[in-house]
């Protein structure tokens, strides 16, 4: 039962991803091509209002259900790590034009083929974790 | 009810999203979808031959139990909610796509020229879907983030290692969009 409301959350993720045409691969070139104000509009809107969130994390005036403080993990440091991976990830995202997100919200929408992707995806992840100590973080 | 059924405005979807992260966090999780590729490299096996996915996946079911929400929540937007697939794209990207190969860029939302069955179906189509999940899979692991933990979750916490990332998401993605995706479609 405590995982339903997990599943609530990703039904809105689904349908937001869907209605705002992020799971299009249109809006994805138009991005990176810089014309359209549409996906830098949902991206910055959701970091300015994510800030105010972090702030009242921070303040703890905003706790989770069970009353514990909200706990923010930072992200691991690493100019090589983040850098080329953010290259190689960005390389990938505009050529099926779907992160992570969009790829699972596709297959909802019906998209056979989106199904090559996601199995490269999860390859490309094993990859990884078979080449991480040969490679610089 | 028109309200729901046309397209959702930045406005909308950016808070929307805001909201989903803030209720993940509530929840006591944070936002990232991307882990769940390697959760699901784990549950497929991938431990007996790295150990890097010798983990307990189980701490990890919440986030697969989101992307089952997410996938049930594209099916009733591309079912219910949605009355056209019509994309009202920047009449300069439809030129634009036109120029490299890429005919009635917006009349759905992905292109036939990468998506179809019958593209899937051939070598190169295949391999264009397959080496774009490959680069989105290793490079999410090695930045540790894609979009959401980065772009979303990460700059909202000012966290340089996301800027960073994001910066290299952009250097790769323009040169895909710019340099590369002419040559290949």
């Amino acid at each position: 039962m405590k995982y339903i409301k997990f599943f609530l959350v990703g039904i809105l993720f689904g349908i937001v991803m869907s209605k705002a045409e992020i799971i299009s691969w249109y809006r994805i070139y138009e991005m990176f091509k810089f014309q359209s104000f549409h996906m830098y509009g949902i991206i910055g809107s959701a970091v300015v209002i994510g800030m105010a969130n972090m702030y009242f994390f921070r303040k703890k005036m905003v706790k989770t259900f069970e009353g514990k403080e909200v706990y923010v993990a930072p992200k691991k440091k690493g100019m090589y790590r983040n850098l080329l991976g953010g290259i190689l990830f960005g390389l990938g995202w505009a050529l099926a034009g779907a992160c992570p997100g969009p790829m699972f919200v596709l297959v909802g929408k019906g998209v056979v083929s989106i199904f090559v992707v996601i199995f490269g995806s999860i390859f490309g992840a094993f990859l990884y974790g078979l080449l991480k100590n040969r490679l610089p973080h | 009810m028109e309200f729901i059924t046309q397209p959702w405005a930045w406005y909308v979807a950016g808070p929307i999203i805001a909201l989903v992260m803030f209720l993940l966090f509530y929840f006591g999780e944070r936002f990232g979808v991307s882990s769940n590729l390697e959760t699901l490299c784990s549950i497929g096996g991938a431990g007996k031959f790295v150990d890097y996915f010798k983990i307990d996946w189980k701490q990890n079911a919440w986030n697969l139990i989101f992307i089952a929400g997410a996938i049930t929540g594209g099916f009733i937007a591309a079912n219910w909610l949605s009355p056209t697939d019509v994309v009202n794209l920047n009449p300069q990207t439809v030129q634009d796509l036109a120029d490299i190969g890429i005919a009635n860029a917006g009349a759905s939302y992905l292109p036939d020229e990468i998506f179809s069955v019958e593209t899937m179906l051939s070598v190169k189509g295949f391999l264009v879907l397959l080496t774009a999940g490959i680069l989105v899979g290793f490079g999410s692991r090695w930045a540790g983030g894609c979009t959401s933990g980065h772009a979303i979750v990460g700059l909202s916490n000012l966290e340089l290692p996301s800027l960073i990332s994001v910066i290299g998401f952009f250097i790769g993605g323009l040169t895909m969009t710019w340099l590369i995706l002419p040559l290949i479609l």
